[in-house]
């Protein structure tokens, strides 16, 4: 039997109403058919060693990006079709520091919604003047900034009929490996919210709004292009310590 | 305090973005790691991404930066240099579900994994352990051996990671 964006809604709410509401996904959301198969079952092992190695984690520097990274409208001969956007923001940990100079990474779908990888094979033009892949270094007050296109959303096959909202994809690191963070950026008011159980495994409507981006209009471009504004703030916890030179 | 930003997928998309030539390579002359990753039915899953991160044999974790190097005319990752420690490996599961990385042995005895997959809506922490370690008498009994590494001829090991079911890996919560 083909399931339905309707079989789908009934799911998301009826988890809704009886899951906690979480912060992060629930790893086991049926909705999101992948999952079924690929979440733990045992209860996650807690570590409290003031040692652990996670406390730390990769260090990144200028070798490691090119100042071309953070533009993604310039990496090919040509301009990209699309609304060009500027998307910028600050990483800071649970206490509200900053994160310096770590790496951040962002891929995403071209305007028509279609990604350069054999296995998106929806029918959607590729752009040869884009690819949709970024990089860039906090700075001393954790911000990064990117330009590009505004992605497009695209069907996937979760069930019939089955779109994600337009988003970003970002990898970030902190200052330790516990805050490790893989997540997606959407864009304000979006009609697909609803309908996307990607973004309704995070059961708290106020966890789902610190996903979306805000239109910032101080940060559109006269002539140019339009601006949206996202904070990025990392969980986990890192070492207190602090070695010489870190 | 902050409330921190939700995780979500890394989707099935990453593989154009994220691995990178000599992601798998933190350091040559040390040993091998490698290993399937396995989803609840048993069937290895194509669509994962591991990163690692470790001490450096003499048990510093301070790392160093780049393990994605670049070539500042081309823009391209010519990789680590080999002469500084990175710490970080990033490795994406191949069509089978396997994965292969080259490190050296940490000082501390374990390196560290994060798992991300299509699928998988917030990632996993685990731990490779290459010789036994007090840590892994605090597991719960019969999981231990989830974490540690099977040597299979001097400086080759083995380390499958199963998401669920029959044997499920041990992964570790540090947010607490």
């Amino acid at each position: 039997m083909t399931l339905t964006q309707a079989d789908i809604d009934r799911e998301i709410a009826e988890l809704h109403a009886v899951a906690p509401k979480s912060g992060h996904p629930l790893r086991d959301f049926a909705p999101y058919r992948s999952s079924v198969l690929r979440h733990p079952k045992q209860p996650l092992v807690p570590v409290k060693d003031p040692e652990a190695a996670e406390l730390t984690g990769p260090v990144f520097g200028v070798t490691d990006v090119t100042p071309l990274d953070a533009d993604l409208t310039r990496r090919h001969v040509g301009e990209p079709l699309g609304e060009r956007i500027t998307v910028e923001g600050r990483i800071l940990d649970r206490d509200g520091r900053p994160v310096r100079g770590q790496l951040v990474e962002i891929w995403q779908a071209n305007a028509s919604g279609r990604y350069p990888h054999q296995r998106d094979d929806h029918p959607a033009p590729l752009d040869p003047n884009f690819t949709g892949v970024g990089r860039c270094l906090t700075d001393e007050e954790g911000r990064y900034k990117f330009t590009t296109i505004k992605p497009g959303p695209y069907p996937w096959r979760n069930h019939r009929n089955a779109w994600r909202p337009a988003h970003i994809h970002f990898s970030v690191f902190g200052t330790a490996f516990t805050q490790r963070l893989v997540t997606q950026m959407y864009f304000p008011g979006d009609p697909l919210f609803p309908y996307d159980p990607v973004l309704q495994s995070v059961t708290d409507p106020a966890a789902r709004d610190r996903l979306v981006a805000a239109y910032d209009h101080d940060l559109s471009v006269p002539e140019w292009s339009l601006g949206y504004r996202w904070d990025i703030v990392l969980d986990g916890p890192a070492a207190t310590w602090m070695e010489e030179g870190r | 305090m902050n409330r921190p930003t939700p995780s979500q997928t890394v989707g099935p998309f990453y593989g154009y973005a994220l691995p990178f030539p000599g992601g798998e390579e933190i350091a040559t002359g040390g040993i091998t790691v490698h290993g399937h990753v396995y989803d609840g039915a048993g069937d290895p899953i194509p669509d994962a991404l591991l990163e690692f991160w470790q001490a450096d044999p003499s048990g510093s974790l301070k790392g160093a930066p780049g393990s994605l190097r670049r070539d500042p005319v081309t823009g391209r990752v010519v990789g680590r240099h080999g002469v500084d420690f990175t710490g970080f490996g990033r490795v994406p599961t191949d069509a089978d579900g396997h994965w292969t990385l080259r490190t050296l042995v940490p000082g501390n005895g374990y390196i560290s994994v994060c798992v991300f997959a299509r699928g998988l809506l917030h990632h996993l922490f685990t731990r490779i352990y290459l010789r036994h370690d007090p840590f892994l008498d605090t597991l719960p009994a019969g999981r231990a051996r989830t974490l540690l590494a099977a040597e299979e001829r001097p400086g080759l090991y083995r380390f499958d990671i199963r998401l669920q079911g029959e044997g499920e890996t041990v992964f570790l919560d540090f947010t607490s």
